[in-house]
């Protein structure tokens, strides 16, 4: 094979070291005839298989169970109504239902009087993300949460949800906001993003534009303290205004500029 | 009604879309929205009945009411009659034969294409195999024109696809610079803004209309923010060269996008009076995929590649420059696997093509789809076979900015080198003089044009 044959050229391999800088898009990428050369290949094919293995690692409930335990909350295992991660991938409806059993279990951990928050955690599309970062975040949320006097319901980890499953269990337990964490569909750069998802007064006739969000979530993206900061913040501006969604994300934005 | 037997099991299908639906080849879309056959045995017997159902029936039950939506309005108000004179003794089966006779030459489709109605398009592709898709598409040939020809037989153009999470003026230029050495961009220079936002549309357009102006490249450029966005960009004097908009099959998905016909008008009037073309005029750029009027809820019991279908007569109103089916964009509810996307994928081209629109593919797969870079490989080498107007070129076929796999500059090249397809004529004369093909005039880039280097924006801007 000449030289010829492959780019970028010597003269411009500083060039592209420099261009990458500029973006994490594949740029300048060593070529083959036409084709890719076998070292951006095998990379490319790397970042798949770990976007794809995120995809379908199944969560080990048991195990996030006994991390979220130091926290001082109950924690209750639920699943949505699709059985398995094929049916979860191919039956978005199901995945926004409780089973009867995860009914009843909520129900029978409901209060008369009703919680002020309930956080959910679901592996989503990514079962990696909530593993790693559920814990930590919600540890930080509930430290600033405590210190403003919220009443948080049990700790409700959910197999298999979908952002609007959320809904279900605060209705099933009483509570007035839902903040779900979630794993993200994952891109080649991001294998494990988490979500969170929160609205305010949630029911059957919420729809995503009640929500607000903060999205990726993970150490490269936004931290797990900013996470929180973000989270409390948000839910303080619920409670004031009892509302969330598009309406909201204005003020709460303001809020976050003013407090730093 | 219409029915079929087999053996000694009568089918019946209460209604032309419940045979269009339980005709349809297996997809998770149509399960999900419950119109799936309930068997292989069923499916094959709405198969039989479509074939035998005359291409009149067509023009007499709407699958979507006319009352109740534009769209069909539109499909049968601008009907060709005396195109389809040519057809309309025949029925769904004859006319799959007719496609695929030696009868049916380019100019004879080209002809007939107004005469079809995306039913009748859509009720041939179910009972065609993905040869048959190929092979009657092969025989289409829909040209259009900008600044640069895109669909002349033995072509093979690309869209450049530089996006950036940010927006950030510094990695599209890089990305765009990546994509012309390696001979992308003829279709157009697109980018997806990160955001909808009208100062960053316009701040991103004038730096794509600088870049094409420095560099003299017989292209156009497109920011695909919503027709609205492109309309007001247009008013306050923006180089809009083409205007974007994602389309589909219905009234109300089309509403679920913020907009109908009128808008469309609208819009397409507006771009047109700039008469920013240099040797043509169509200034349109849709975008469709099959789903989008489920994900709406506003199919109507309609199986989601007939909307599709549905989605180009829309297209088809305002004569576009580019159609691209974004297939596997969906994700898995939708389309579950690459056979599922490979199939979506040569149906859109087909439907498409028949129906007279200058149609490209972005084929493509999110993570969560049972599909890798291997069905993405197959499904753009159908699609070349089938000539495909233009394919997508992503950095390393990854999206950092939508976060899913697209084709590659390099996936392209590979393509126009083993199915022997050049680039639209006017942006292969402009390669080859800036020294980017070799002896054998195939895309070879050496070292970077210096005209090239001049145009990184400087840091800090």
């Amino acid at each position: 094979m000449s030289k010829d044959d492959k780019t970028p050229a010597p003269a411009d391999g500083a060039l592209w070291t420099d261009l990458r800088r500029l973006t994490a898009a594949r740029i300048g990428l060593p070529r083959s005839g036409a084709s890719l050369s076998t070292a951006p290949l095998l990379a490319f094919q790397l970042a798949h298989a770990q976007a794809r293995d995120a995809v379908h690692a199944e969560l080990d409930a048991p195990r996030l169970a006994s991390d979220l335990a130091p926290l001082g909350l109950p924690v209750l295992t639920v699943s949505s109504a699709a059985a398995d991660k094929s049916t979860y991938l191919m039956r978005p409806d199901l995945g926004r239902r409780l089973t009867p059993e995860s009914e009843h279990t909520l129900a029978a951990a409901g209060q008369a009087s009703p919680y002020d928050v309930v956080f959910v955690v679901s592996d989503g599309l990514s079962a990696r993300a909530v593993q790693s970062h559920a814990a930590p975040v919600f540890s930080a949320t509930l430290k600033i949460l405590r210190r403003d006097g919220w009443r948080p319901a049990p700790l409700v980890i959910v197999e298999r949800g979908r952002v609007a499953i959320g809904d279900a269990v605060a209705s099933a337990l009483c509570a007035t906001c839902v903040v779900v964490l979630i794993g993200e569909r994952p891109g080649l750069s991001a294998p494990d993003s988490m979500g969170a998802y929160l609205t305010c007064k949630p029911g059957t006739l919420t729809s995503d534009a009640d929500r607000n969000c903060v999205s990726n979530i993970r150490p490269d993206g936004i931290g797990y303290a900013d996470a929180a900061y973000k989270i409390a913040h948000l839910l303080t501006a619920m409670r004031r205004f009892g509302i969330s969604g598009v309406s909201l994300k204005d003020a709460s934005d303001r809020l976050q500029i003013g407090s730093n | 009604m219409y029915a079929a037997t087999v053996g000694a099991r009568r089918y019946v299908f209460a209604d032309l879309k419940t045979l269009l639906a339980k005709a349809t080849p297996a997809r998770s879309g149509d399960a999900l929205a419950g119109l799936i056959a309930d068997s292989g045995e069923e499916r094959v017997a709405a198969q039989f009945a479509l074939a035998d159902l005359p291409l009149t029936t067509f023009l007499n039950e709407a699958v979507v009411p006319y009352e109740d939506d534009e769209v069909t309005r539109l499909i049968i108000d601008s009907h060709d009659k005396a195109a389809f004179t040519a057809v309309s003794h025949l029925t769904v089966g004859a006319l799959r034969d007719f496609l695929l006779s030696d009868h049916a030459t380019s100019s004879v489709l080209t002809t007939l294409a107004p005469g079809l109605t995306p039913e009748m398009a859509a009720a041939v592709s179910k009972i065609s195999r993905l040869q048959d898709l190929m092979v009657m598409a092969a025989k289409c040939t829909v040209v259009t024109r900008f600044r640069d020809t895109i669909g002349l037989p033995g072509r093979l153009s690309v869209r450049l696809q530089p996006n950036h999470p940010t927006d950030d003026a510094r990695g599209i230029a890089a990305s765009i610079l990546d994509g012309l050495l390696l001979g992308a961009g003829d279709a157009v220079i697109g980018i997806n803004p990160a955001t909808d936002s009208p100062d960053r549309a316009h701040a991103l357009l004038s730096m794509l209309d600088e870049i094409r102006a420095r560099l003299d490249i017989p292209t156009q450029t497109c920011v695909l923010a919503h027709v609205t966005t492109t309309l007001d960009l247009i008013g306050k004097g923006s180089p809009v060269d083409l205007t974007f908009q994602s389309i589909a099959g219905t009234q109300g998905a089309n509403k679920s996008f913020g907009i109908d016909l009128a808008l469309l008008k609208e819009a397409h009037d507006a771009t047109l009076s700039l008469r920013r073309g240099t040797i043509g005029d169509n200034v349109m750029y849709f975008e469709t995929g099959q789903g989008s009027a489920l994900s709406a809820n506003a199919h109507h019991g309609v199986d989601q590649q007939t909307l599709e279908a549905r989605a180009y007569a829309v297209a088809r109103a305002f004569r576009p420059l580019l159609v691209n089916s974004v297939v596997g964009f969906i994700g898995p509810e939708y389309l579950y696997d690459g056979k599922q996307i490979t199939r979506a994928g040569l149906e859109d081209h087909f439907c498409g093509k028949i129906l007279g629109l200058p149609m490209g593919v972005d084929v493509c797969y999110t993570n969560h789809a049972e599909a890798d870079q291997d069905d993405a490989d197959a499904l753009l080498a159908l699609l070349t076979g089938s000539g495909v107007n233009f394919v997508m070129g992503v950095p390393g076929a990854d999206d950092i900015m939508l976060g899913y796999q697209s084709t590659s500059f390099h996936d392209a090249l590979a393509m126009r080198d083993l199915l022997h397809r050049k680039p639209a004529p006017e942006f292969e004369t402009w390669l080859a003089r800036h020294g980017l093909l070799d002896v054998q005039d195939r895309i070879r880039p050496r070292v970077m044009p210096s005209q090239f280097r001049a145009l990184l924006p400087a840091e800090g801007t």
